[in-house]
């Protein structure tokens, strides 16, 4: 397991700029909402949370293709499933290194966005810390749609269609927490609710991503 | 033709013909109880002392929105049926099953709509019910499209299964959401532990439009289940034979 997560991390680390795409498309599409709306801090300030949400939702899922495509491509992923190992057990490898290579970016650039949509401190570390108990979610979600369209050719809008319904209730909370905040809320509750479905989903994912990659390599 | 089991069925070949015979029956139940509930419902029923004329819409919209959620569950059921024991039919049964739970997905949102125009003075409303539903309906165009995207029919099938079994999360979530949020849409009208809140002929009216859409559900789903049969089973005897007599 380790050593998969090691060799993905190389992977990236060679592919430097492909791996930073979804952050640099995350960045993009959020600073599209103040010139769409308009720059009246009040307005930004209120539709932060949502927008930035958004964006780092569909940032992870446009990495998705990523995750089993190119090992799919060139074989090494029947290798994988050969060696004997637990699947579930590579599922949750593939889905970590998936979360430190574009997950974790986006949580530490969130801040800095957070920054120019002029949110406030509280209301920032919600927003921080939300992300980080939602992008695993996103990936660990993530595994499931890429395995299940494995090798299709319009596999890239499909694991958007599969995985956003999925990742709906993510988005609620993480959204619902940082706006708790702003309304002078404890925001416990919705980070709860956020930690409880990363821990669903940590043990659920992984099984349904193996069963997945078996369908798909039958 | 050797003694009838729960299996006898389950061979595509039997099914196709068995379809075929009951399917005029199905639709002759469709007719009939539609009419009688549209009847009892628009020409009986009294009329709302709050909402006027406008609530009849809830002869179409509550069945609607019971047969979006039990299609769901049948089809996640028969999917994975057909996944874990191997079942042809049961997995082309599951895909008959996906257009139709859409349908009345769309069905109980629109009928919703115009519903929600005169009652709540609003289309459409982010509540917690409204937005389930419309996952759900995103749900079933997720199933659709991906199993028709897989080539192999086989591989579809079992994928199609497991998202569907990912999915039925969501039903649960939708059939609780007006207890668990306390939001616009109302409370349920109808319960199995409490008298019914409504007049007992709009509840008759709308018992006879759920028997009709059930019965207009069986129909169309073996309509599509025969289609889907003879589409994948063309190189076997049975249908080159019927295709000769056919011609």
């Amino acid at each position: 397991m380790w050593s998969l997560i090691r060799r993905d991390w190389q992977l990236a680390a060679r592919r430097r700029v492909e791996a930073l795409l979804p952050l640099v498309f995350f960045i993009v599409a959020a600073s599209l909402f103040p010139l769409g709306v308009g720059p009246e801090p009040q307005m930004l300030r209120t539709m932060a949370p949502g927008a930035l949400w958004v964006c780092a939702l569909l940032a992870s899922l446009l990495s998705l293709t990523g995750l089993y495509g190119p090992d799919f491509a060139d074989g090494s992923l029947e290798q994988f499933l050969l060696c004997g190992q637990s699947v579930p057990g590579l599922a949750l490898a593939k889905a970590f290194a998936h979360w430190t290579i574009f997950g974790l970016p986006l949580v530490i650039t969130a801040p800095l966005l957070g920054v120019m949509f002029d949110v406030k401190g509280p209301e920032l570390a919600t927003l921080t810390l939300g992300l980080l108990l939602g992008t695993p979610v996103l990936s660990l979600l993530g595994g499931v749609g890429a395995a299940l369209t494995l090798g299709l050719r319009s596999g890239g809008m499909l694991i958007v269609l599969l995985v956003l319904p999925l990742a709906i209730p993510v988005l609620i909370f993480g959204a619902g927490a940082v706006t708790a905040v702003s309304a002078g809320i404890s925001p416990d509750g919705h980070l709860s609710l956020l930690g409880a479905l990363l821990l669903m989903t940590l043990l659920g994912a992984p099984w349904a991503t193996g069963a997945a990659l078996r369908i798909a390599l039958d | 033709m050797a003694g009838l089991t729960w299996t006898t069925f389950s061979a595509p070949s039997r099914f196709e013909p068995l379809a075929g015979k009951l399917i005029p029956w199905l639709w002759a139940l469709t007719a009939v109880f539609a009419l009688a509930g549209l009847w009892v419902g628009f020409a009986i029923a009294p009329t709302d002392f709050q909402q006027g004329q406008s609530y009849r819409i809830i002869f179409i919209h509550v069945p609607a929105a019971w047969m979006s959620m039990v299609l769901y569950v049948a089809m996640a059921f028969w999917a994975s049926i057909g996944w874990a024991f191997r079942v042809k039919l049961a997995s082309m049964v599951a895909r008959a099953i996906a257009p139709t739970g859409a349908l009345f997905t769309f069905l109980a949102l629109w009928t919703g709509a115009l519903w929600g125009k005169p009652t709540w003075g609003t289309w459409w409303v982010w509540d917690a019910r409204l937005t389930s539903e419309l996952i759900l309906l995103f749900l079933y165009l997720g199933f659709i499209a991906l199993v028709e995207a897989i080539d192999d029919p086989v591989r579809g099938d079992h994928a199609g299964a497991l998202l569907a079994l990912v999915g039925v999360v969501n039903v649960p979530i939708i059939y609780f959401s007006v207890k668990w949020w306390n939001t616009l849409h109302q409370g349920s009208s109808i319960s199995m532990t409490a008298a019914p809140k409504m007049a007992s002929t709009m509840l008759t009216s709308m018992l006879l439009m759920t028997i009709a859409f059930w019965a207009y559900a069986f129909a169309v789903v073996f309509a599509r289940t025969r289609a889907v049969i003879l589409e994948r089973e063309r190189d076997a005897q049975w249908v080159q034979a019927l295709a000769r007599s056919a011609r």
